[in-house]
């Protein structure tokens, strides 16, 4: 491996791997179908089938839980050995206080730890994932929990309500010795890139339209996952498995094939279709879904999407320990399955876009 | 407000935790400091599962204030596995009825907002039917 290559790459000092994962979908599912009924008379191509939304009482921080209390199942330490909880998210509930004090005393892991909240649109949870490799890599903690969770909201009508969905998942980092999954690599690819922003106090997101594919989402993955795939002398046939951040469903299926993976590779982790773009959570719950049914030796290929923009990619192979420990929560198609329709009257009162006064 | 109430609630309604007596073995919640089995001090802080079934139930549909957001909803007394039965709102219901004998698990949700939307969010533990494991 040359030098150049060798340095962009983020590897950690010690060997860091994926020790638990847990995964969360919320119950309810609003057909895309509806919102073309209510908006454009149903003269609308739909970008997916079908997308998840949270109920009354759920927000991002008790989705985080959840997801939280799962990877904390498979991975079966001592919530008192977590060294860190970190929750990346465009959804906190509170502008100002952290989300991640709140599950980090649900899980049992106060006070001996390190709390933040992280924000990058929809990369904050692999963000946060990156931030814990280092941490336990660099020795400072054996274990480091990071979360990746979202509640979006598209503006009603707009190209986005069809797809801004709910869900996400929580992963607990720590020796690769002791790991499910071994993070071989992982490399960050970064640029200020204006596609889509929310500003302070606004309730919907914009975005740029078509500027949002080219120089935002298929600019970033491709550089993230090839200078991965460069550095690692890896290529899309050492994968069994790949996973793209997947804001809707042709955008992940595109760069797939422009970077020479298949179908079959990208099968197990797409879900946009059914769940819509979980935001932060989209690819780390793609990844969750590939874990539940990988076997050792699988090598899994993970490049996130970041509006502003950047993506993070990471090499990943599966380890022995993934077979006793993947049934110990629920496997994430168990929440995809438990699924009640509702209409987008229903929705509207859910994610509270009624004006009660 | 009653900001220093919540955070003084706040281990036993994000996690379920109560307590177990040192001397009769008997499970505690909410934790009470004194065994209402023997009468003996029982301050060991004991971890529920939240698995439970549902031993009683009603609806709300005139909910009292602070609940409004929520109404039409279902409470029920949960029999713990460990022995306690606890009051708690059911939630994730969707289109599944509800039974006496229904499995249900502990999830942590929102129960209310403290006052107005400017007001802390009060979270605690609900119940939902237990999870199907559906996938092979």
């Amino acid at each position: 491996m040359n030098d150049v290559n060798n340095n962009l790459l983020l590897k950690p000092v010690n060997p860091v791997g994926i020790v638990g994962y847990g995964a969360y979908v919320p119950r309810y599912r609003l057909p895309a179908s509806e919102v073309a009924r209510v908006w454009t008379n149903g003269q609308t191509a739909l970008p997916i089938k079908e997308k998840s939304v949270p109920g009354l009482d759920e927000d991002v921080a008790t989705m985080s839980i959840e997801a939280a209390r799962n990877a904390m199942s498979r991975a079966n330490i001592s919530p008192a050995e977590l060294r860190a909880v970190w929750v990346g998210s465009e959804s906190h509930p509170y502008a100002v206080k952290p989300t991640s004090t709140l599950v980090a005393e649900a899980i049992g892991a106060v006070p001996n730890v390190q709390a933040a909240d992280w924000q990058f649109a929809c990369k904050a949870g692999t963000e946060a994932m990156v931030a814990a490799i280092g941490f336990v890599g660099s020795g400072m903690a054996r274990y480091a929990m990071a979360i990746g969770m979202d509640t979006a909201q598209g503006r009603p009508g707009d190209a986005l309500e069809y797809t801004a969905g709910a869900g996400g998942a929580a992963f607990v980092l720590g020796p690769a010795d002791e790991s499910l999954a071994i993070i071989d690599a992982t490399y960050s690819f970064v640029t200020d890139t204006p596609d889509f922003w929310r500003r302070a106090y606004a309730k919907y997101p914009e975005h740029g339209q078509r500027f949002t594919g080219e120089p935002a989402y298929f600019k970033h993955i491709m550089e993230a996952a090839q200078a991965l795939m460069e550095a690692t002398h890896t290529s899309a046939a050492d994968y069994k498995y790949a996973v793209f951040h997947q804001p809707n469903t042709k955008f992940p299926q595109r760069v797939a094939s422009m970077l020479g993976f298949t179908k079959e590779q990208i099968a197990a982790g797409l879900l946009v279709p059914v769940i819509g773009n979980t935001y932060a959570g989209a690819a780390i719950i793609g990844l969750t879904a590939i874990l539940d049914i990988a076997e050792p030796g699988d090598r899994v290929l993970m490049v996130s999407f970041g509006s502003g923009a950047g993506s993070d990619a990471f090499a990943i192979t599966v380890a022995d320990a993934i077979r006793e420990r993947r049934d110990r929560a629920p496997r994430t198609q168990d929440y995809i399955a438990r699924r009640t329709l509702i209409d987008y009257a229903t929705y509207a009162r859910y994610r509270g876009k009624i004006t009660m006064k | 407000m009653e900001i220093s109430r919540h955070w003084r609630l706040r281990k036993q309604r994000y996690a379920l935790v109560g307590e177990v007596c040192p001397h009769c073995e008997a499970k505690l919640f909410p934790p009470r400091d004194i065994c209402p089995e023997c009468g003996q001090e029982a301050r060991t802080l004991y971890q529920f599962s939240g698995r439970g079934e549902v031993y009683s139930y009603t609806t709300v549909y005139e909910p009292p204030a602070g609940y409004e957001e929520n109404a039409p909803y279902t409470v029920a007394l949960i029999k713990l596995e460990e022995g306690p039965i606890v009051t708690a709102q059911l939630t994730d219901l969707g289109d599944q009825p509800v039974e006496i004998g229904t499995p249900v698990e502990m999830v942590t949700r929102r129960l209310r907002q403290d006052g107005d939307e400017r007001g802390m969010i009060v979270y605690g533990y609900k119940f939902r039917p237990a999870l199907a494991r559906v996938a092979a």
